[in-house]
């Protein structure tokens, strides 16, 4: 049925008749055209110089109200507004003089095959085998095995003083494991309150209180974001009752005073801090990544990426009824490292 | 002097003619100054090559010029932005004009950038617009891989212009991640607080590498200073060069322009640079900032001063990344804890290592790989100047759907909270669904897109045998009614019908002539394994003899049965 003289496949028509814009054919569309572009020409000419004035006379600290934004500063929405005109105006009008005025027929430029001719290939590699061969390079295989060796080792001198003073890596393991929680001289640290760093008393803590907390010795710090950011603490206190009657929950209890628990405000995730406690189930959650730790079994993680408790700092308090740590973390704060154990 | 001499240096002036008489008196100035240039750098062959150029016109080629144009503002400003900042960590009072925080202890490059945005007047403006062009420049670059990818624009002989692409887009995340760390505001400073913990993650060294890279202890006063100089001169320097590099690429190869009726595999069809192209493009520049500018004037972007200074214990709710940087906070969010264990003593963090440190590099390195191998499954290597229209190469389509839905479904999860409080509904569960969904929401959309394609192609080889439906309704003298189609017109029929649709590799026997096993065997049964996935599901174009067929049965009839060998295609399509 099929005719055998139609090619296999369709073939390619060709450019279609090119059609004229009313620009090309009405010289009175033209000149239209020409006034809209000269007058988005003039748009971005007043702009330029509102932008000037407003930014002379507009003071810095200047509220106004604009519906849909709000109370915003005065002199950022007219630089802003004024900038953008002047520039959408350059813009506008100079795509409107592309469309309505410059030649809109396409142009059709021939595409050459991207790989050289033989010839050209035959030619550069010629030449490079000529220069090598004349730099001898074959013949004397004791520069080539020199010279390559010194071109392979030139970047090593900047890459050891790159490396070797970026800083000092040799504490890291070591500081790692410490925080100003540690005891030196026998004498357990104070409790004290996050940002009034006044001491807590076991009796202000009431049941169902939260407390952001940082050991007393922050106020001899030389390092003070340093040592904080491994020694923020968050107590709460639960009804004794509360705690799970499993071991996590006893462990968790003993090492705490009266219900009143102390645990490592740094994420065992990434690090950030565990800073939202929900009260009627004793959960923390960080906010970051969602782990979610439970007080009442020792901040065991019961949801979210986080794989370790967050470490509990063990208290009590001193002859003043003010809450003390007796001694420092058990284990290493914040997100895990291959040394942890260690 | 000799004569010699002199008659040589008459030669070297031999070149130097004076011009003919211009027409005006600026054209005579204009003309003066471009021959005193070209006498000096021989331009005028390299802008008579350059000004004929011819580029064709998509809106989807001006993706990429909003990258470009989105890049090159966020030089501009970022420029302005670091003759006021400061980078340093150094503690200071706040003594600037913005109240709630006066005299509240900040690191100086807190201070000043407080400073950029309430005392530098039109300071603000600047900062919103270079992080506003950071995001757009993001978005732009992302879209743009996304029209190449769909169009087979990475083809032969474009491979390594895909790959310096990729790693534009790669570095353009860090730029942007070193970027917005440098104000060490509460938000961003619990940015690179995490940071520090990915950092710790890497197994064997991590706890080194963080050191040497904070100069000790978390967060220190190095960080700020290194993330600038990594910010403003490292990455700027080697995202110009790659960029130049591409851009000459381009030019190279030509670009490539979308099928239809006289553009061929061996001609680009469009406008020359000069002026049309100018015009367009240059005008798109001045586009592309008057947004940009306008956006920031009306939208307030990272409102620092609403945070507070970097401290190590505060922390808000809904603390959330540039968006660009979402889908690596979503995989951690995803990531179970049980993927961190010991391993004879250490400890290894895989549920944060897999997503915060290998991620990104396993992410481009497979995309950087798609063309390599594409080509392999395909054996195609011709050149390709001519773009393929999605539906046409289904499997490739559906496969680009696919691993941007996984990318999706990882950046949503970095919403999780925030979806949460949105929706009232769990936490929990949100985040199951995510984990969940990353698994089997790629296959669907990989199932789905590949039916879509075959679909539209078919309702193409539809429209190309028996019209379109214009709309007239015939009632004929027995009281039959049927609409009148218009065939396509020539043009019009071309872009439907010029294409490929390779059928895949025959399963080979593994066996050579003499009934021997073949050495290579194994390696290409499974390479016709992949050229069937690849090219399984398939429509093939009309042909003229199809046509011809469907004319023959009548305008009317032929709505109804679809004919030929194409018939066969879609029964095949079907099956499948």
């Amino acid at each position: 049925m099929s005719d055998p003289r139609l090619p296999a496949t369709f073939e390619n028509p060709g450019l279609p008749p090119h059609v004229h814009r009313a620009a090309d054919t009405d010289p009175r569309a033209a000149k239209r055209a020409e006034r809209q572009v000269a007058g988005l020409f003039t748009l971005s000419i007043l702009s330029t110089i509102g932008f000037v004035v407003s930014y002379f006379a507009v003071k810095n600290d200047t509220e106004v109200f604009v519906p849909f934004i709000g109370a915003t500063n005065l002199l950022n929405i007219l630089l802003g507004v004024f900038l953008a005109l002047a520039l959408l105006g350059i813009g506008f009008g100079a795509v409107h003089w592309a469309k309505t005025l410059m030649p809109d027929e396409e142009v059709v430029e021939e595409r050459h095959p991207i790989r050289s001719d033989d010839a050209t290939r035959a030619k550069a590699v010629g030449l490079l085998e000529a220069g090598a061969e004349s730099a001898q390079l074959n013949r004397r295989p004791l520069l080539k095995a020199t010279a390559g060796t010194a071109l392979g080792l030139f970047a090593l001198p900047l890459g050891v003083q790159l490396a070797g003073s970026l800083g000092n890596p040799t504490k890291a393991l070591e500081e790692l494991k410490s925080t100003i929680w540690d005891v030196k001289d026998g004498k357990p640290i104070r409790l004290v309150r996050d940002v009034e760093r006044t001491p807590i008393k076991a009796a202000d803590v009431s049941i169902g209180a939260v407390f952001h907390v940082l050991p007393e010795t922050i106020k001899d710090s030389h390092h003070v974001l340093e040592d904080k950011a491994k020694a923020a603490v968050l107590l709460m206190r639960l009804h004794p009752n509360d705690f799970a009657a499993d071991d996590l929950g006893k462990k968790a209890r003993s090492w705490g005073y009266e219900g009143i628990v102390a645990y490592s405000k740094i994420c065992t995730h990434v690090g950030c801090p565990v800073g939202l406690y929900e009260q009627q189930t004793h959960h923390l959650l960080c906010p970051c990544h969602q782990s979610t730790f439970d007080v009442t079994r020792d901040c065991e993680v019961i949801f979210g990426p986080a794989k370790r408790p967050l470490p509990q700092l063990k208290i009590t308090v001193d002859a003043e009824g003010y809450l003390v740590a007796p001694q420092g973390f058990a284990e290493p704060v914040g997100p895990s490292y291959w040394e942890r154990k260690k | 002097m000799s004569t010699a001499a002199s008659a040589r240096a008459a030669d070297l002036r031999a070149g130097d003619p004076k011009s003919s008489a211009p027409a005006s008196a600026s054209a005579k100035k204009a003309g003066a100054v471009a021959s005193w240039v070209d006498e000096r750098t021989g331009i005028a062959k390299g802008a008579s090559f350059m000004l004929k150029k011819v580029f064709p016109d998509h809106w989807s080629f001006m993706l990429g010029e909003v990258a470009m144009y989105s890049m090159i503002i966020c030089l501009l400003t970022g420029v302005f932005l670091s003759l006021w900042f400061i980078p340093s960590a150094g503690q200071i009072p706040y003594e600037g004009s913005y109240l709630p925080l006066k005299g509240i202890t900040m690191s100086e490059a807190y201070s000043s950038t407080l400073a950029i945005s309430f005392d530098v007047r039109g300071g603000l403006l600047i900062r919103q617009i270079h992080h506003w062009a950071a995001l757009m420049f993001v978005v732009s670059l992302s879209v743009h891989m996304f029209r190449v990818f769909f169009t087979g624009a990475f083809r032969k002989p474009r491979e390594i212009n895909w790959v310096i692409g990729t790693l534009l887009s790669m570095l353009a995340l860090i730029e942007g991640f070193a970027g917005y760390s440098l104000p060490d505001d509460l938000l961003s400073g619990t940015g690179l607080r995490a940071a520090e913990g990915f950092i710790r993650s890497v197994p064997v060294i991590g706890s080194y590498v963080s050191y040497m890279m904070f100069g000790g202890a978390f967060p220190g006063e190095a960080i700020i200073p290194r993330l600038y100089a990594v910010h403003v001169l490292l990455l700027p320097a080697v995202l110009i060069g790659l960029f130049t590099a591409h851009i000459i690429l381009v030019m190279v190869h030509k670009h490539t322009q979308y099928p239809g009726p006289g553009r061929t595999n061996e001609n680009v069809v469009g406008f020359p640079l000069m002026p049309v192209y100018t015009a367009k493009a240059g005008g798109f520049f001045f586009l592309v900032f008057g947004l940009l500018s306008l956006v920031s004037a009306l939208v307030t972007i990272n409102p620092i001063w609403a945070y507070g200074p970097y401290d190590p214990s505060p922390v808000t709710a809904g603390s959330q990344p540039d968006w660009y940087m979402g889908f690596a906070d979503g995989a951690l969010r995803l990531l179970p804890g049980w993927l961190e264990f010991e391993i004879f003593g250490y400890t290894l963090s895989l549920n944060v290592f897999l997503g915060a440190v290998l991620l990104i590099p396993l992410m481009y390195t497979i995309t950087g790989a798609y063309p390599f191998l594409e080509r392999w499954i395909t054996g195609d290597n011709r050149e390709h100047h001519v773009l393929d229209r999605p539906r046409n190469v289904p499997t490739r389509t559906a496969l680009g759907v696919a691993a941007i839905t996984a990318y999706l479904v990882l950046m949503f999860a970095a919403g999780n909270d925030i979806i949460a409080i949105r929706l009232q509904m769990s936490i929990n569960d949100i985040t199951r669904a995510f984990q969940v969904l990353f698994f089997v929401a790629p296959i669907l959309t990989f199932w789905v897109t590949r039916r879509i394609c075959l679909s539209l192609q078919r309702h193409d080889r539809d429209k190309v045998l028996h019209g379109r439906e214009s709309g007239t309704l015939v009632r004929t003298p027995e009281g039959q009614y049927y609409e009148v189609h218009e065939e396509l017109n020539e043009y019009d029929r071309w872009k439907l019908v010029g294409f490929e649709s390779p059928a895949p590799l025959a399963l080979p026997s593994g066996k050579d002539a003499n009934g021997v096993a073949s050495k290579d065997a194994k390696k290409e049964i499974r390479r016709a394994k992949w050229s069937n996935f690849f090219f399984k599901s398939r429509v093939e174009p009309v042909t003229p003899a199809e046509l011809a067929t469907a004319h023959h049965h009548g305008e009317h009839e032929a709505i109804e049965t679809p004919a030929g060998a194409g018939a066969q295609a879609i029964k095949q399509a079907k099956q499948d």
